[in-house]
Order: C-alpha cells, then structure tokens, then sequence
C-alpha cells in the first residue's frame, strides 16, 4: 500500500462558522494504480488534493505514504516528503518563465542539493521522455500548452516520486493537447508510475483505473469505470441547477419589468 | 548558493530599470563616502608630504626664542651664550641612532645689498654658508660643475654655487660657471649650480615661508661656510638641518640633537634663545585629526543616505515577494525548505546591494577624481575602506532583505497557488 488516508476530516473556520469540507474520507492506493478522483468544483476535492500533498493537514485522521506516518511530522520533514515522494502537475503548469525548460525540470533537483552535472542530464532524460528532447532551451513562453504541461510532468517526474498528483492538468488545455497528455499519464502510468489526478471531467477520468467520486467532502469508491447511476444523478443534479439559474433568470427579469420607475436593479 | 547568486542576477536583469533605481539609494551613499574618504587621506597625504617631505625625512633645528625662530641679521642680532656649532659636536648629532646626515648653515635674508655681475644685479636673495653635508641633506643635485671641496673650506676659497633661480636671474643666457660675482666688496667664482628635485613645490604654511619663498624667486647663493666670517666680519651660531632615518622618527632625532646642541649653550638669562626641534609630525597630526573628524561628521550624512538607500531596498524585496508569489508557492510544493527560500531573497537583496556598492565605490573615485581635476584638493584611493564598503553594502542588503525574505518564506503554499 503506497497511500492510505484514514477517517480524514476537515472543516474551514470562518469567523464562527465551521464549514466542513472533507467528511470522513478513507483512500487507500497501491503501487501502480492510476486513481481519478472527480467531482464538481465546491466538493473539497481541492481540498483532498492539498492533504494528499502533503500541503495541509487535517482536523483528524491518519495518513500514511510508504508506511510512514505523515500528520506527525514537522513542517521540514514535510517539504522533504514533497521533494522526495510527490510529484506535482497543475491546472496552470506554473512554470518559471524566465527560466529554460531544463532548468524548470531540474528546479527538485536543486532543493535536492543534486549535483549540478546530475541535475542537467536527469533533467534532459525527463525531457526526453516527455518528448520534449528537442525543446530543453526552450522558455516556457515558447512552447504550446500542452508542451508546458509536459515540461511540468517532467518537473514532476525528476526526482523519481512514488506518486504523481495530477490537478486538473488538462484544464488549461484543447481537446488535442488533453488527448496527449492523457496518453502521457496512461504511459507513464504503464510504466509502474502510480497516478492521482483530480478532474471534474468524465471524460478525463475515464483514462483513470479506477474512479472515486467526491461530492460534499464524501467520497464514494466507483465499482467498474463508469457508475451509470451516479453519472444519472450527476446529470439530474445539473439539471436541476441550470434549471434554478434559469428560474432566477426569469424573475430577475420579471422584477425589472414589472417596476420600469424604478431603476435598473444592480446586475454587477 | 551558486545557484541562488545566479537567479539573483537574472531576477536583476529582468527589472533593469527598476533594479538600477533600487541600487541608486546605495550608489549614492556609498559613493559620497568613497570620495569623502579618498579625498581627505589624499589631503592629509598630501599634507604629511609637504610638511614633512616624502623619502626626505628632514627636520630643522632653530635657534629659537620664546618659541619664536630667531633670525640673524647683523652682530647685535646674536643671541649671548651661544657659540658656533663646533665639528665635535656634529659629529655628536651625525652619530645618534636615527640620524642619517645633519648639516649646519648660516643664512642671511640680504636685503641692503646687492649680487653684481658685471652691470647686472639682483637684492633681496637668501645667503646660505654652508658646510660639506648641506646639498646632500637637503636634497638638492648638482646641475652642472662641482660642489664644494675640502680644500675650499681650508683654504677659505671664495667659491659660490647658485641654485638655478639665481642662475637665470643673474646670467639671463649667459653659462655662470667659472664667472665672477661680487658681493660685499668681495668676488666669487661660480663652480656649480644646483637645483631641488624636479617634484619640489614651495610649501607655504605661514608668513615665513611666504617671504622665504619670495626670497627664492630671486635666488639662493651657497658660498662654503668658512668664507661666512670674512664677508660679515663676525662669527654666528649656525642653524642645524637632521635629517632622520625613518619619517617617524623625525621627531626623536630632532629632539635629540637640539638637546646635544642645547649642551654647548652657556646659560645667561631666562630668555636665553636655544635650540629648538621643529615637531613636523606632531603639526601633521593635529592638522590630520581635524581632518579625521571633519570625516566622520561628513561619513554620518552619507550613511543617512545609506539608511534610506536600504528602505527602498526593503521596499521592492517586499514588492518583488508579492510578484512571485505563486512562484514561492511552487518552490514549496515541489518540496523547497524554508530556509532555501528564505536564501533565494536575501541572496537577491545582496546581490543588489552589492552591486549597488561596486558601483558607489567607482563612481566615489570618479566623483573624487573629478573633484582633484577641478578644485585640486588632492585624492587618494583607500583599499581597506574600498572592501569595507563594499560588504558594508553586502550587509545592508541582508538586514534589509531579510523581513522580505522571511515573508516568502513563510508564505503559504496553497494559498500562494491559489493566484495568479
């Protein structure tokens, strides 16, 4: 087991208000697998994402990577765990501008005090497996999108992580760009690489193994690829939305009419 | 650390222009100290060179009354009780430790009469009798013909040596070696002419050397010593020229041979004129201590501009925290410490800072270099200050950096993320 998360729980305090996120979530991965975790914006996936990061920590529950306990270390021994066992990839690349696509893959390398020799061939070598051999002096203003979320994927690939932690990393991208990089993570994910991406999009998490849904900071295991079931819920629950917006719609526009002495109403 | 020093100037490079305005508060602070500094060591410098002569070392010791030199001008005008500097004596002086030379001359500002060369004439010129040591101690070379020999002094030769002002005052055109003068009823044959070292400029530091330096304007005329009696009909104690080993010993060694000096002296009275060192060293010190405090004051302002120099220093290292905060954001995603943050901003401000110094240190030496050009107040490049500032800048750019600094690296990386 590579990645256990047990009865995670947490809320956000604002002023008085408890607003709980994550809800008793349990997650476990084994090496290998390629997990999706979906849900729509709101649902504390963002949330999950930054725990599993080793970014925030929980009001409770327990989490282990590698069989190492994570919640009882120190904010150090958390950076190291970041450097040395996550690799991350997001929705916007953040890459550093000014600097070559080599130099961003070999940024872990850096904070892995890697010698300098090392870092520029390991960097090239994750270039090249990203296919981007022909681009390491490239800045990133050069390259196309999906170029950039390569050159990420290869930042994130470097320093040899037992995960890769993928938020929304097609969001930024067309159809064909995704189609690429998803070919890339099922590649890499192939190869032994263990994937854990974060979408809202069913079509992308359809590449994913296996799929948990998030929804209201619950999540729920996915038996087979697509849960026709929840897809139908999630579709009612969105048609019910849009048709609340419409309703609103209507009586905003009502309002309007119905009082044309008065002044337009603030729309802004 | 490399690395950080690397991305410091690339962050620099990026923001020419304001980085060159950032560094400008810097510049300008150490800038004005730089040339504060080199222009006062170059004045007090130039102020222990002409006071107390480079390489020459040569201290004078006066005849002196009520602290006051005494000069000799006819018989009455001898002070009682003091005789003629005998050759024991001398030779007491040349002996002592820190002695290299040590002359004795009689000089007579001669203002009643004249030199006469045929129908030419020059008044008012310094008469020196002098002994065998005197061109050597001094310092002046012989431009052409001989100095005075042994049997000049022993046969009472009237012989004289012109130093080149009198040369051209005299003869115009005419070579004076081997051609007669006249004074006081007198001839002398012209042997040899002399002339100070080419890098001599008269130093004025009072009265005296005023009318002194007048005097030479007409000319110096060196006859041996021996003859001095013979034209002014009386004996007259001479006025002693030491010159010291070392500069700083010139003080010791003029003190000791005024107290040898002082031994042959029969005491008379209360105001009974002797011997009296000059303390050159002592002036030079005195004049550079107001100097050194006149810096120190001028140093102050210049650090206030320093001071400020840091807050706006401190002010676009916060600035530049803000800009890069998604970038900090992913630095501590990927798993940078704290700490490496925390290195990679004050690595910047210092970098900055530095810079700035390098640059203040040379535009300080422009500055001062212009300042010699144009007003003449002498410069003088300082490597102990030129480091110091230059780390001092270093520094400046840790301390102010550092709030900045710890700010990134305190910054949450989530949120950090989270804009754009």
């Amino acid at each position: 087991m590579i990645l256990k998360l047990d009865h995670i729980n947490k809320a956000y305090h604002t002023g008085k208000l408890d607003v709980p996120v994550l809800h008793d979530v349990c997650l476990h991965v084994e090496k290998g697998e390629y997990v999706a975790i979906m849900g729509p914006s709101g649902s504390g996936k963002s949330t999950l994402m930054n725990i599993i990061g080793c970014l925030d920590r929980p009001d409770s529950g327990t989490y282990e990577l590698n069989g190492e306990d994570v919640f009882s270390r120190d904010d150090r021994s958390m950076a190291n765990i970041r450097l040395r066992n996550l690799g991350f990839v997001f929705q916007n690349f953040q890459l550093l501008n000014r600097q070559s696509a080599l130099e961003n893959v070999a940024l872990p390398l850096v904070y892995a005090k890697v010698p300098k020799k090392e870092r520029r061939e390991r960097a090239r070598a994750a270039l090249e497996r990203v296919g981007l051999g022909d681009r390491v002096t490239f800045l990133p203003g050069q390259l196309s999108g999906g170029q950039k979320q390569r050159v990420a994927i290869a930042r994130a690939m470097v320093n040899r992580p037992s995960i890769l932690l993928a938020d929304e990393p097609t969001g930024a991208l067309d159809s064909h760009s995704s189609l690429q990089i998803m070919e890339l993570f099922q590649q890499l994910n192939e190869e032994g690489v263990t994937v854990l991406m974060i979408t809202h999009s069913p079509d992308i998490a359809a590449y994913a193994g296996r799929v948990c849904d998030i929804f209201d900071g619950v999540i729920s295991e996915r038996n087979g690829t697509v849960n026709a079931a929840q897809e139908a819920e999630r579709k009612a629950e969105q048609e019910a939305e849009e048709a609340l917006a419409k309703m609103r719609k209507r009586s905003a526009d009502m309002l309007r009419h119905g009082s044309e002495e008065k002044e337009e109403p603030d729309e802004s | 650390m490399l690395e950080n020093i690397r991305l410091a100037f690339q962050g620099i490079a990026s923001h020419k222009m304001r980085s060159f305005l950032t560094m400008l508060g810097i510049i300008i602070g150490i800038a004005s100290i730089m040339s504060i500094v080199s222009t006062i060591k170059g004045t007090n410098d130039a102020l222990k060179e002409k006071l107390v002569g480079s390489g020459n070392n040569t201290v004078e010791v006066n005849l002196s009354s009520g602290g006051e030199q005494l000069s000799i001008y006819d018989a009455s005008s001898i002070p009682e009780g003091v005789p003629v500097v005998s050759d024991e004596i001398m030779q007491k002086i040349r002996d002592l430790d820190n002695v290299v030379s040590a002359t004795a001359y009689n000089k007579r500002f001669v203002m009643d009469n004249s030199m006469y060369y045929g129908d030419d004439s020059v008044t008012s010129f310094n008469m020196y009798g002098v002994d065998d040591q005197y061109f050597h101690t001094i310092g002046y070379k012989l431009k052409s013909g001989r100095t005075f020999l042994d049997s000049d002094y022993t046969k009472f030769r009237k012989v004289m040596i012109l130093d080149q002002t009198a040369a051209v005052k005299l003869f115009a055109d005419v070579n004076p070696l081997g051609k007669t003068v006249e004074y006081g009823g007198q001839p002398f044959t012209i042997v040899g002419i002399v002339s100070k070292d080419d890098d001599y400029e008269p130093d004025i530091q009072n009265v005296y050397d005023y009318y002194s330096n007048l005097d030479e304007s007409n000319g110096l005329f060196f006859i041996p010593k021996a003859d001095w009696p013979i034209i002014f009909n009386y004996d007259e104690p001479e006025n002693v020229i030491v010159k010291a080993d070392v500069t700083e010993e010139m003080t010791k060694a003029g003190q000791s041979a005024a107290k040898i000096l002082n031994s042959a002296i029969r005491s008379n009275s209360e105001n009974q004129a002797t011997y009296q060192a000059q303390d050159l060293l002592g002036m030079v010190k005195k004049q550079q201590q107001l100097a050194q405090n006149t810096k120190k004051q001028l140093i102050w302002i210049a650090g206030i501009s320093l001071l400020v120099g840091a807050i706006g220093v401190m002010n676009i290292m916060l600035v530049s925290v803000t800009e890069r905060t998604s970038e900090i954001g992913l630095k501590k995603a990927i798993g940078a410490q704290k700490s490496a943050i925390l290195g990679q901003f004050l690595t910047e401000a210092a970098v900055l800072t530095t810079m700035g110094g390098l640059i203040g240190v040379a535009v300080g030496f422009a500055l001062s270099y212009l300042i010699h050009r144009f007003s003449g107040i002498p410069a003088a490049i300082s490597v102990p200050w030129s480091a110091g500032a230059v780390l001092i800048s270093m520094l400046i750019g840790l301390i102010s950096g550092f709030l900045p600094a710890q700010k990134a690296a305190n910054m949450d990386p989530i949120e950090a993320l989270r804009r754009e």
